[in-house]
């Protein structure tokens, strides 16, 4: 029996001292392989007398259980070995950029009007469209311009050449000729879909869109965006109107702290009229809202003339409501702090990146809207 | 318009100062554009007075005087030659910005003797633009007063006249406004006529269509000259110049009354009648007139010319600006005064052909009251026999003067109706009267001056400004039924989507202008007549674009100029195919100007197959029929790369989008470096989705089945499309294929000349059962069969 234990000794030392998958691997084939050491014992036992093998059998099959439990174990170890090693080569440099990926962003003038589209939908409005080559029918004449009339001069129009049939088409100054195609009901349908249809009242609408005045400095381009208003039913009134905005005016602005006024105007399409300041600092660089106690300009708005319900076949003695028209770029600039309005429209990337909105970004009741 | 306090007194009692008028002005609509005041800019100037001048002792004209000032007395080196002992004058301290000169004081000598201060002239403080000597102001003027006081300037308030209230461009009718609102009360300065002393010598022509209605009078014996310093001062205070007595008063009244006049040297006059008529043709050309202005103008027939000599010679542009040849002098005895009434819309015209944009022609543009034709030719006559002396004949009147505006029915409830504000009755009836309206009865008449009132939603107005907008409720909106499923319509939406989707890859979103130049339009397939605005702001802005690309195209240029190369935006706006509504499309459009940083791992990707693969991503997220789109390659429009673009359609007529690399020659007439890729979707043209009227969706169904998947080697003729292949294998069996994907593209060795080999891995979803090889052996027959047929291609031996 002292052989076993000093068979089992020497086996231990060597299974420890192997280093390799293939050096154990030979030492099993050494110890448990076919004729292998403790194979060779194993054998021995049929040649045994019972007493013999009674008492040889459980300390042979012991041993080459015990073997083979440091052989399992040993490979375990040497796995384990080698993984930690190859894991260890594969090391990278974490530090090293990423494949750049492009930054995308939404234009502050559009996340501007999603906003007040957001604001608005909330309320009831309904979004109507219309083409930015307008009439003069549309853009001046139902909107009780009268011809030739001084107003019409401040709008600086731009104009396209006579067409055939002698009259000159224009670039829409403002966004109400909208009011009159959803107003005026006509037998014909609009000259494409996406155009707002003439419909009866109740009319609650606002009206999103690209519009152009000759005019270029740092407060006007000579295309801007303008979302105007329209609310046609019976008993509106200036309440409502003034209602309506500053509600608008202090979720758009995201602050209960915003203070507004009213003033008399004159627009010829409203009557009575209207302009809403917003308090604000104007002393540093930039205008800051809900301070200070300077007024700043923010837009038009009155009662829609009674000449223009009648223009567009309502009858002023029974509806009666309200319009109003913002310029988003500007209320945009005001909101985010853009200093010049021309940028807006340059497309300079740095630009983009800085005062853009992420996609993610949609305004959203939810959420709140930035 | 302009005006001081002062001015604003004559017509209103009121204690208000300065800000307290602006406020309530701006409440009552008068919208104040700024406040300029003088005072500001001369608070450190102060009352001083000269104790002793002495001759300088280095320098024959200068004088060191002993000066009392604020700061006590001073010793003042002074070059003026009126400086003398006892003069009362203007000082300022060592340390003052002075405006006329530009400089801030500094105690130094001047030639040997330390000034301490300086005593200022009238150009110093740009209260005039020459002076000779230094100030001199009243002896009662204690030291240490200030300039401003001393000099009599107070702060101009300057607004903005809004187009329908002509009759606010004189102080008295912004007085009236004021009374209204309680700020004063107004003094009476109505206007008695001055009895005539002998038959006017000059008659009066006018036809009714160039000057509806015309007043005059001669006056004889009149002494111009400088008018008094009451009046100079008042002109000078809103920036008119004096020019003399009888200029002075026609311009006192036209800011005082918004009533222009004229004044006419009766000498220099050819004939004895003067006649108003439209300007006259002839085979010569227009006649013409120099103008007070000293230039020509041609006189069309669509203007009011005033001429005299029996209507031969034009003597003035009626209520634009008098001719040169009968202009008053100093040396004027005997004038003949006009006071006409001009049509609006005629005026505005002549202003606008002649550029001429007079005090006079910008009034009788806006509507100067007809009723106060007459009484302003009493009231300048009145004033020209108290400045000037002389001796009036009778007035005479020729045309019809205009009627004054029509009475209407007006209910003061409509007050409450329209504008939400409770105003008793009586209130509302008081403001009308305090503005000039008539009342009586149930029936309400505006004034002649106040022809923009035409209803009664006018007068709403008036009442609710007058009594103030503060005043008015806040009325929450009437609950309204809201749309069920959001606002906003399928084009709206998916121009939304289109942002936010194109945001969320990479792209950055940009605005450029609905207009570009022609030959840019041109380039892009638009430059049509009738797209070229006729008044551009400018040369390169003189078309309306027919594509958003240019204007990308550009902005990616500028970048790559501001060293800023690698460019992804889009833009989501209007193209313009032609002038009226339905031409205009909305484009959904987006270029890649690839120069991404060089990557460390050495991989870059396939810049034409990303743009490829947002456009497809992004019509797929827009609801397009993506399945179903023909990619049709080589019919892209001129402005893309003939072999790298293709259309996207439903059909030849229902093009969805192009996509490509941009033709390298538009981009060099664009001036800007390639490659550059891009696409363009034209939204219209994307299908409206089918509206359904539950929003579940069809049960899924999964397979329980493993998908198996086989490689097939094609090899076809390289001007075949790929796409068309793998439409052709899918084709093949609709029910057990479920996906088919180029892997490989070769061409070379092993493949025949002219040909390529595509490689294309089909995925094989069984449906109830596995499939034997067999029917694997059938299907795989079918697939070959299929692409045989379809695009000719054999499997690679």
């Amino acid at each position: 029996m002292t052989d076993l234990l000093a068979l089992e000794t020497d086996l231990g030392a060597q299974i420890a001292a192997a280093s390799d998958a293939n050096g154990l691997e030979a030492l099993r084939v050494a110890a448990l392989g076919k004729s292998g050491s403790i194979s060779g014992l194993l054998k021995s036992l049929g040649s045994m007398s019972p007493d013999e093998r009674r008492e040889a059998g459980p300390a042979i099959n012991g041993l080459r259980d015990r073997v083979a439990a440091q052989l399992a174990a040993r490979k375990a170890a040497l796995d384990a070995a080698e993984l930690d090693l190859r894991l260890a080569a594969e090391r990278v440099d974490l530090s090293l950029p990423a494949p750049p990926r492009r930054k995308g962003s939404v234009h502050p003038t559009m996340q501007t009007m999603d906003e007040m589209v957001a604001i608005f939908a909330e309320m009831g409005f309904d979004v109507a469209e219309g083409p930015d080559i307008e009439d003069d029918f549309h853009n001046f004449t139902a909107l009780n311009f009268p011809p030739k009339h001084p107003a019409r001069e401040m709008h600086d129009t731009f104009f396209f050449n006579p067409g055939p049939d002698g009259e000159r088409r224009l670039l829409r100054t403002h966004t109400s000729p909208v009011q009159v195609r959803a107003m005026q009901k006509t037998n014909t349908p609009p000259a494409a879909p996406w155009i707002a249809q003439g419909r009866e009242p109740p009319i609650r609408i606002i009206v999103p869109g690209r519009t152009y005045r000759k005019d270029s400095d740092q407060t006007h381009t000579p295309m801007f965006h303008q979302v105007e208003g329209l609310v046609i039913d019976k008993g509106i009134h200036m309440g409502h109107l003034k209602w309506t905005l500053e509600t608008f005016i202090s979720r758009f602005f995201e602050t209960g702290a915003v203070t507004t006024r009213f003033r008399p105007h004159h627009f010829p399409f409203t009557e009575p009229s209207a302009e809403m300041d917003v308090q604000c600092d104007r002393s540093g660089a930039e205008v800051k809202i809900g301070e200070g106690s300077d007024w700043l300009e923010i837009l038009g708005c009155g009662m829609v003339h009674p000449n223009v319900l009648r223009s567009c076949g309502i009858d002023p003695d029974i509806y009666q409501g309200f319009a109003f028209g913002m310029g988003v770029d500007r209320l945009g600039t005001l909101k985010y702090g853009m200093p010049d309005l021309r940028d807006m429209f340059a497309g300079d990337t740095r630009w983009l990146a800085h005062y853009g909105f992420s996609a993610f970004a949609a305004p959203n009741p939810a959420s709140g809207l930035s | 318009m302009k005006f001081t306090l002062s001015w604003l007194k004559d017509h209103l009692k009121t204690e208000a100062d300065a800000a307290q008028v602006v406020a309530a002005m701006t409440m009552a609509g008068l919208e104040v554009e700024h406040v300029e005041d003088p005072g500001t800019k001369l608070a450190a100037f102060t009352v001083a007075k000269i104790v002793e001048a002495v001759q300088h002792p280095n320098a024959d004209r200068l004088r060191v005087c002993q000066v009392d000032t604020k700061d006590g007395r001073l010793e003042i080196v002074c070059g003026a030659p009126n400086a003398r002992a006892g003069l009362t004058t203007i000082f300022a301290p060592i340390g003052t910005y002075i405006p006329g000169s530009g400089i801030t004081l500094e105690a130094k000598p001047v030639r040997g003797v330390v000034s301490n201060g300086m005593l200022c002239s009238a150009a110093e403080l740009e209260t005039a633009e020459e002076s000779d000597g230094i100030v001199e102001i009243a002896d009662s003027f204690p030291v240490g007063a200030s300039a401003a006081q001393a000099l009599g300037l107070e702060a101009v308030i300057d607004f903005e006249v809004t187009p329908n209230r002509p009759d606010w461009l004189g102080v008295s009718g912004i007085a009236r406004d004021l009374a209204a609102a309680r700020v004063g009360t107004l003094n009476d300065l109505s206007v008695t006529p001055v009895p005539g002393k002998f038959a006017c010598p000059i008659d009066i022509k006018v036809d009714g269509i160039a000057c509806p209605a015309f007043s005059g009078r001669v006056i004889r014996g009149v002494k111009n000259g400088p008018s008094p310093a009451w009046l100079q001062a008042r002109l000078k205070a809103i920036g008119l110049r004096p020019i003399n007595t009888l200029v002075d008063i026609t311009n006192l009244i036209t800011y005082d009354r918004a009533r222009p006049l004229h004044v006419y040297d009766l000498a220099k006059l050819v004939g004895t009648t003067i006649e108003a008529r439209l300007g006259q043709h002839s085979e010569h050309g227009d006649e013409h007139l120099i103008a007070l202005d000293g230039k020509t103008y041609d006189l069309t027939a669509e203007m009011s010319v005033i001429a005299d000599a029996g209507g031969e010679r034009p003597i003035g542009i009626g209520g634009v600006m008098g001719g040169e040849s009968t202009g008053c002098s100093d040396e004027t005895t005997d004038v003949f005064l006009e006071s006409a009434w001009f049509d609006p819309i005629r005026t505005a015209q002549t202003g606008r052909v002649t550029g001429i944009n007079s005090d006079a022609q910008y009034r009788f543009a806006r509507g100067v009251d007809p009723g106060f034709m007459v009484p302003g030719l009493e009231l300048a006559t009145k004033l020209i026999l108290e400045l000037c002396g002389g001796e009036p004949s009778d007035a005479v009147v020729a045309g019809d003067i205009p009627a004054p505006p029509k009475g209407f029915d007006f209910d003061p409830a409509y007050v409450k109706a329209l504008a939400g504000l409770d105003v008793p009755a009586t209130r509302t009836v008081e403001i009308l009267e305090a503005l000039g309206f008539t009342v009586e009865g149930s029936k309400v008449t505006p004034p002649s001056w106040r022809r923009d009132v035409e209803g009664k939603a006018d007068l709403v107005e008036e009442v609710a400004r007058i009594e103030g907008y503060d005043a008015l409720p806040s009325t929450p909106l009437p609950a309204t039924a809201r749309a069920i499923g959001g606002v906003l319509t399928t084009r709206q939406s998916r121009a939304r989507t289109a942002r936010r989707a194109l945001a969320a890859i990479g792209y950055q979103e940009a605005i450029t202008w609905s207009f570009t130049a022609r030959k840019t339009a041109e380039l892009f397939g638009g430059g049509g007549d009738a797209l070229i605005v006729a008044n551009p702001i400018a040369a390169e802005l003189d078309c309306m674009r027919p594509s958003v690309l240019p204007g990308l195209i550009e902005a990616a240029g500028r970048n790559a100029r501001k060293g800023f190369p690698d460019v992804a935006i889009f833009e989501v706006g209007p193209i313009f195919g032609g002038d009226q509504p339905a031409d205009q499309r909305l484009a959904v459009s987006a270029i890649l100007a690839p120069h991404a940083p060089r990557s460390w791992t050495g991989k870059s990707g396939d810049d034409l197959f990303q743009v490829k693969a947002d456009l497809l991503n992004l019509l797929e997220e827009l609801g397009a029929p993506v399945g179903s789109l023909q990619t049709a390659q080589g019919s892209a429009n001129s402005w893309w790369h003939p072999g790298r673009s293709a259309r996207l359609q439903l059909g030849p007529k229902a093009v969805v989008a192009e996509f490509g690399q941009l033709h390298p020659a538009v981009l060099k007439a664009l001036d800007v470096d390639g490659p550059i890729y891009g696409f363009e979707i034209f939204v219209e043209a994307i299908p409206e989705p089918k509206k359904k009227a539950v929003k579940t969706r069809p049960a899924l169904e999964l397979s329980a089945l493993m998908p198996l998947s086989r490689d097939f080697a094609f090899v076809m003729e390289k001007a075949r499309a790929a796409g068309d292949l793998v439409k052709a294998v899918v084709g093949a069996d609709k029910a057990l294929i479920s996906g088919a994907r180029v892997f490989d593209v070769y061409e070379g060795p092993g493949v025949p000349e002219g040909a390529k080999s595509v490689a294309v891995e089909v995925t094989v979803q069984p449906r109830d059962k596995t499939l034997t090889d067999a029917e694997i052996e059938a299907l795989s027959g079918r697939i070959v069969a299929a692409a045989e047929k379809a695009v000719g291609a054999k499997l690679r031996a």
